[in-house]
């Protein structure tokens, strides 16, 4: 799993790389916290565009993330996630709580 | 095409990519959609992920076992561990249950094995190990093997 963030003003936008299981959540979950450190990011988009595999330990990585930024009154948002990602952030009823673009 | 095949690994969190791919290439040999197959491997990753933290509890001393089966256009997959087990087995098959929420676990494992394969039924008790069963038809019909 790689992470390329982008810094746009109070938004972060972190493109995820590769898959993210168990296995990778612990990183991936650290080096997106890095990004959020900065009390300024208010907004977070997470691009899946090149997200290959996931599963429902993202799901807790995505959930833990939601609320840290909604605690700081931001907004999270899901770029482009591939078909077997959509599938499931719709089961798991993560767009409940998160903005999809693209798709 | 009738097959079977077994593996053992070790409770190390590097295997569920491994396990994933060792079942998506086996499970191939039924030519499922590229959707089916992501269904299957969804499914291994989320049983065998379960055996590594919760069964062993992310010690390394573990061994997890997929026992696959191909029938026709069947696939029957066991995942089994010999870790603590579930006491309550109703319980944690729950949306959003899970006993570690403090490790950022969203408790949608199981739920997610059973939506995204046909059957799944779960055997363990405290002490004695998990053993997860499921299935899968795909739609496509086979290819027909070559004759020569
Ligand atoms: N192989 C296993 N060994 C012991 N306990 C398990 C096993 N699989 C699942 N469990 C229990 O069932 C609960 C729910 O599992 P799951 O739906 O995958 O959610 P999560 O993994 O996010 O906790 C787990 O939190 C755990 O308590
Ligand atoms: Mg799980």
């Amino acid at each position: 799993m790689q992470l390329l963030g982008t810094r746009q003003g109070g938004a972060m936008l972190v493109r995820l790389i590769g898959e993210l299981d168990h296995h990778s959540a612990v990183k991936t979950r650290e080096e997106l916290d890095a990004y959020l450190r900065d009390e300024s990011v208010k907004n977070l988009t997470l691009d899946l565009s090149s997200l290959t595999f996931m599963d429902s330990s993202g799901i807790g990585v995505i959930i833990g993330r939601y609320k840290l930024i909604n605690g700081r009154g931001g907004t999270l948002t899901i770029q482009k996630p591939a078909p077997n990602v959509d599938k499931l952030l719709r089961m798991s009823g993560v767009y409940g709580i998160v903005r999809k673009v693209g798709s | 095409m009738d097959n079977e095949m077994v593996i053992r690994f070790k409770s190390v969190s590097q295997n569920e990519g491994f396990a994933r791919v060792v079942v998506g290439a086996f499970a191939a040999q039924i030519n499922p959609t590229l959707e089916e197959l992501s269904d299957i491997k969804m499914a291994v990753s989320e049983a065998v992920t379960n055996s590594i933290i919760h069964g062993y509890g992310n010690a390394p001393g573990g061994v997890v076992e997929i026992r696959a089966r191909l029938s026709g256009k069947d696939l029957y997959l066991e995942i089994s561990d010999e870790g603590k087990g579930i006491a309550d087995i109703a319980k944690a098959r729950e949306p959003f249950y899970t006993s570690c929420p403090e490790m950022d676990r969203s408790g949608m494992g199981f739920t997610v094995m059973e939506t995204f394969m046909d059957t799944m039924e779960v055997q363990s008790g405290l002490g004695q190990g998990t053993t997860v069963r499921m299935t899968k038809r795909v739609a496509a019909e086979q290819s027909l093997d070559a004759q020569c």
